[in-house]
């Protein structure tokens, strides 16, 4: 008694679990019982949005507008004509980066016609030579970095040409090329904006928290309504989903840059435009740059996902591949996939990080030697490729271009390999496979699904209460009811399933490989470059090599679900463990501790708020990669989505369900933020 | 009185405070308007709000290094950064060279940040994304100049300093000193008028400090700028002080001297300070001299009256007869007796207190 005495949130703990499954075990399953389940009263919401959507695209502000194919006038929806202009305007700069990489008309039909391309032969940009792209990125990493860059930079182009797989690598580029800059700027200008305003910050910063736990697919049914399919959509919701990020850390770095340094900007005559870009955007550029590598990364990590609204390239591919169980050719797309991320990320980092040499009395050649390379490089590789034409006479021109899947190729091997454990490990892998699906699944699950929805309040509002008190238990209790009020709620209990299940496997073994790596800072840099590396892959990715050894189960999803989420919890856990003050590690030592003491009593305590902000960040991660599993097959909110997508009228049901995940992550992300915050304060590490 | 007579000669200010009040909170300045000018610090927290400088006047003349000294919380940082503009000021008048400077426009007051005023910071303020040359050559570069001019100016400031070869570092590769010397010569670069710093040396270790201190005189003998210099170390204010302005809460205590402040401490605070102070060390001769005595009780030693005390104190004790005291024509302005330095050493401060 004592100790609950001493301990009150003890015992308020064991009373919400005792209210809790007295609830679950008395309240009957049944249509029309409150507690069990509550009416969907928000069923007519995405009927609503939907008849808004098309109220806007169709018929608000009518506007009259001359049609120049038809010439005459017809009236249309001044939305319509506002996105529509704003789709060509996007689908033109992309067209234009492909066609000086792939070539093509459609640029030229842009400031001509079709009839005038048609009537010469002659008016069609030829496609650069593979050589001089690859040539072209390897004296960009050398000019920006120095040799490493330019060896990566060669390697990659080299991998994604001599594979075959230059066509739909470039398409790829074209639209990552147009959407990180576009993504870059816009969330330096609205991070900037917000760092001046107050009341920008506090409108964008809740815009920010849901877009940032919107899963990537409900982003692309109102982009797909609003602008139609194809590479601009894609663009566009990548655009969309990528920016969030960039606005936050731009914001936080801004925040971060110290008075003094503001100050003597001031003390330097510095105008507000000077202090903004001389100032402080280059001193926030650490966290900045943090942003456009995660920006580079969401370009990426959507190739995929906005080729379900017609972007081509690699994604596209990739995804045929994986619907076609054609592991070896998803593992090669995978690879250039991620080559591209790294060597963009790479090459953007060392134009931020360049330094001038002012005092370089050097001469016209010198300083022009870069873009006189390239004119060499240039030249020199128009002629290998004519010269190619000759050589390879009827076949294909390897000095030009390598037609898509016309070159090596390790299918076969990998195809090899995976027949090779389908016929040696399948009894072990399927053995794994059902125990794990029968005993540890399917209860959960139905667990879960029976769980009524007033023991599901008492349970979360309650933990809101013992943490942050009547106003977090209203929160976590909001998000709650907006779900329980959609026709969705048993989805969202899967979600929950497979989301808490991964979570906890990820969290342990994020928290004991930390742990052990912690011990030592040789090991402790060694998995901080691993987790920045899996870190880079989009993910996807993840899903390849599962999908190799369970094929298409809930299985394979959670445990690609499960790899990708224990990146962060084993980051975190390295960090908060490392960060622990050397004077009382010292105290430790001088009171004789040994290794388990040390854990259990000095680092655990002190990194283990560090630690849940990790775990923290491991739901929200598996939230997405749970959502993505959509993609392999399962039967929770992602598979509605994905349904959303295909669906005429979907936009509602898309927005309402993105927002289901959202709100789920969401309050989770209160709990933990609010008992992390409170445990930083009290050990005074606020 | 001989110890006012460098003020006197500066007839010109260059900065001028009068009635300068700073008060942080929501309704400060309702407040005040209410208070007439008299400002209680505790009446005003109980309202919520915080003074952090508390009817400041005085003037700085040109050529001047005027020391605000004080300890954390004293108000000298809010007083400087008042006068630099980088805070609003919540009454009073602020001069520059005559001109209004709480009346300019943002526009002017950017004219007036560019061309007359530099500053140096606690912990450098330094751009962490440029070089040392870089971060000299700002200043030039905001204002407009072109690149090889500014990189040739900053080039010559890196001299200045003594930070040759080391101008393509970045400020992270610096030691605590050397980045201050980066930050000493960016302010300088535009070569304003008036020079502040504020704490320029505290994040320092007392070795380096000692040489930046000695580093900052050199600079000033070449410069000759006018100088408002913050700290919180009083012999740091002692040793490069024309005139001290100590503060408390808010409020000039007093403002003098480092001489009349070590040998007349207005108030209980400030005497509190001066205990410690070896007098030999801060006085110069010409405080504690003697009027002119008859030639014949001259002995053949002669004294700067700038003297520091304690540099020629060995000489005076070891003459028996009376010392001459010099001014910088060599023209014989007072003498000064073993007797008296003896006193000064050993005795009590009432010893010094009869001279004046």
């Amino acid at each position: 008694m004592k100790f609950f005495k001493n301990h009150p949130k003890y015992a308020q703990f064991i009373a919400l679990l005792a209210v809790f499954f007295a609830l679950y075990l008395t309240v009957t399953p049944s249509e029309t019982n409150i507690l069990w389940r509550f009416p969907a009263l928000f069923a007519g919401v995405p009927g609503g949005i939907n008849g808004f959507a098309e109220h806007l695209m169709y018929d608000w502000f009518p506007v009259e507008i001359f049609d120049p194919e038809l010439e005459e006038y017809e009236t249309s929806a001044l939305v319509r004509e506002v996105t529509r202009g704003f789709s060509r305007g996007v689908l033109f700069c992309i067209e234009f980066v492909r066609e000086i990489l792939l070539g093509g008309v459609k640029t030229i039909v842009a400031f001509t016609s079709w009839d005038f391309v048609g009537d010469n032969k002659w008016a069609v940009w030829p496609a650069l030579p593979w050589t001089v792209v690859s040539g072209g990125a390897i004296l960009l990493g050398y000019a920006l970095r120095g040799k490493a860059l330019a060896l990566l930079a060669g390697l990659a182009t080299a991998y994604i040409a001599i594979f075959g797989q230059w066509e739909p690598a470039m398409e790829t580029l074209s639209f990552v090329l147009i959407a990180a800059p576009v993504s870059c700027l816009l969330g330096l200008f609205l991070g900037a904006v917000a760092y001046k305003s107050k009341t920008t910050e506090t409108i964008l910063m809740p815009l920010l928290n849901v877009a940032q736990t919107m899963p990537h697919f409900s982003y692309l049914i109102p982009v797909m309504v609003f602008f139609g399919v194809g590479d601009h959509a894609g663009a566009i919701a990548t655009i969309i989903f990528a920016t969030p990020p960039m606005i936050r850390l731009t914001l936080l770095g801004l925040k971060r840059v110290s008075p003094e340094v503001v100050e003597a900007g001031a003390m330097n005559g510095c105008t507000n435009a000077q202090m903004m870009l001389k100032v402080l955007i280059p001193t926030a550029r650490r966290d900045i740059l943090i942003g456009t590598n995660q920006v580079i990364m969401q370009c990426l990590a959507m190739a995929v996902i906005a080729s379900f609204i017609g972007a081509k390239g690699l994604g596209f591919n990739l995804l045929l591949a994986l619907n076609q169980l054609r592991i070896g050719q998803a593992l090669e797309l995978g690879i250039c996939i991620v080559l591209i991320a790294v060597v963009l990320d790479k090459l953007s980092l060392a134009w931020a990080n360049k330094q001038t040499n002012y005092f370089a009395d050097d001469s016209f050649v010198q300083r022009h030697k870069y873009g006189i390379f390239f004119l060499i490089l240039l030249t020199t590789c128009v002629i290998l490729s004519f010269l190619g034409k000759l050589i390879f006479a009827g076949g294909i021109n390897y000095f030009y271009l390598i037609p898509h899947n016309q070159g090596i190729t390790t299918e076969p091997f990998w195809q090899s390999g995976v027949d090779w454990m389908v016929e040696n490990w399948y009894r072990g892998l399927q053995t794994f496979n059902n125990w794990l699906i029968i005993d540890v699944l399917m209860p959960m699950k139905a667990a879960y699904l029976g769980m009524p929805v007033s023991a599901t309040f008492v349970l979360v509002m309650g933990v809101g209460f013992i943490i942050g008190g009547l106003r977090s238990a209203l929160i976590v209790g909001g998000f709650l009811l907006f779900i329980a009020f959609t026709e969705w709620w048993d989805r969202a209990l899967i979600t929950a399933y497979m989301t808490s299940f991964a979570v906890l496997v990820s969290a342990l073994i994020g928290i004991v490989v930390g742990s052990l790596c912690a011990q030592n800072s040789f090991a402790s840099k060694g998995i901080l470059i691993v987790c920045d590396t899996l870190q880079t892959f989009p993910s996807f990715i993840y899903l390849i090599p599962v999908i190799m050894l369970f094929g298409v189960t809930d299985t394979s999803v959670l445990i690609a679900v499960i790899v990708y989420a224990t990146i962060p919890a084993v980051r975190y856990t390295v960090e908060g463990l490392n960060s622990v003050p050397a004077t009382l590690q010292d105290a430790g030592s001088m009171s004789g501790v040994n290794k388990l003491q040390r854990w259990v009593k000095i680092e655990m305590p002190l990194a283990f708020p560090h630690i849940m902000l990790g775990v923290n960040q491991t739901v929200v991660f598996a939230l997405f990669m749970v959502i993505i599993g959509a993609m392999i097959g399962t039967d929770d909110l992602g598979q509605y989505i994905l349904k959303a997508l295909s669906d005429k009228n979907g936009i509602g049901n898309g927005l309402m369900l993105g927002l289901c995940v959202a709100f789920i992550g969401l309050a989770v992300d209160h709990l933990i933020h609010t008992w992390a915050d409170q445990k930083k304060a009290a050990l005074g590490m606020a | 009185m001989s110890l006012q007579i460098s003020a006197e000669n500066r007839v010109k200010p260059v900065i001028k405070c009068s009635s300068v009040y700073k008060v942080f909170g929501e309704n400060a300045k309702k407040l005040l308007a209410q208070s007439n000018g008299l400002v209680d610090a505790k009446t005003f927290k109980d309202a919520g709000c915080v003074v952090g400088v508390n009817n400041a006047s005085f003037e700085v003349y040109e050529g001047e290094i005027l020391v605000v000294m004080g300890l954390s919380g004293s108000g000298k940082s809010t007083l400087l950064r008042c006068i630099s503009r980088l805070t609003d000021t919540t009454s009073g008048n602020i001069f520059i060279d005559g001109q209004d400077l709480l009346a300019m426009t943002s526009k002017q007051l950017i004219e007036v940040r560019r061309n007359k005023m530099g500053m140096v910071f606690q912990n450098f303020g330094l751009l962490p994304h440029k070089t040392v040359l870089e971060n000299i050559a700002f200043p030039l570069q905001i204002k407009g100049k072109s690149t090889d001019d500014s990189m040739k100016r900053a080039l010559e400031m890196v001299e200045l300093v003594g930070l040759d070869g080391r101008e393509n570092y970045f400020p992270r590769q610096l030691s605590g000193g050397q980045q201050q010397r980066v930050g000493i010569a960016r302010s300088l670069a535009v070569e304003p008028d008036i020079w502040f710093l504020d704490e320029p040396f505290s994040a320092l270790d007392p070795l380096i400090r000692k040489e930046m201190q000695d580093e900052f005189l050199r600079l000033q003998g070449v410069l000759n700028k006018t100088i408002l210099f913050v700290t919180h170390d009083f012999n740091e204010a002692l040793r490069l002080a024309d005139r001290i302005a100590i503060m408390k809460d808010g409020v000039i205590e007093q403002l003098d001297t480092p001489a009349n402040i070590v040998l007349r401490p207005a108030t209980e605070y400030v005497r509190k300070f001066t205990e410690e102070v070896p007098r030999e060390k801060v006085l110069k001769i010409v405080s504690v001299m003697e009027p002119v005595v008859d030639a014949s009780l001259l002995g053949p030693l002669q004294v700067s009256k700038d003297a520091i005390i304690y540099t020629v104190a060995e000489a005076v004790l070891t003459e028996p007869k009376h010392v001459a005291v010099v001014n910088a024509l060599g023209e014989v302005v007072g003498s000064i007796h073993a007797s008296k330095i003896i006193n000064m050493l050993f005795g009590q401060a009432d010893a010094t207190d009869d001279i004046t």
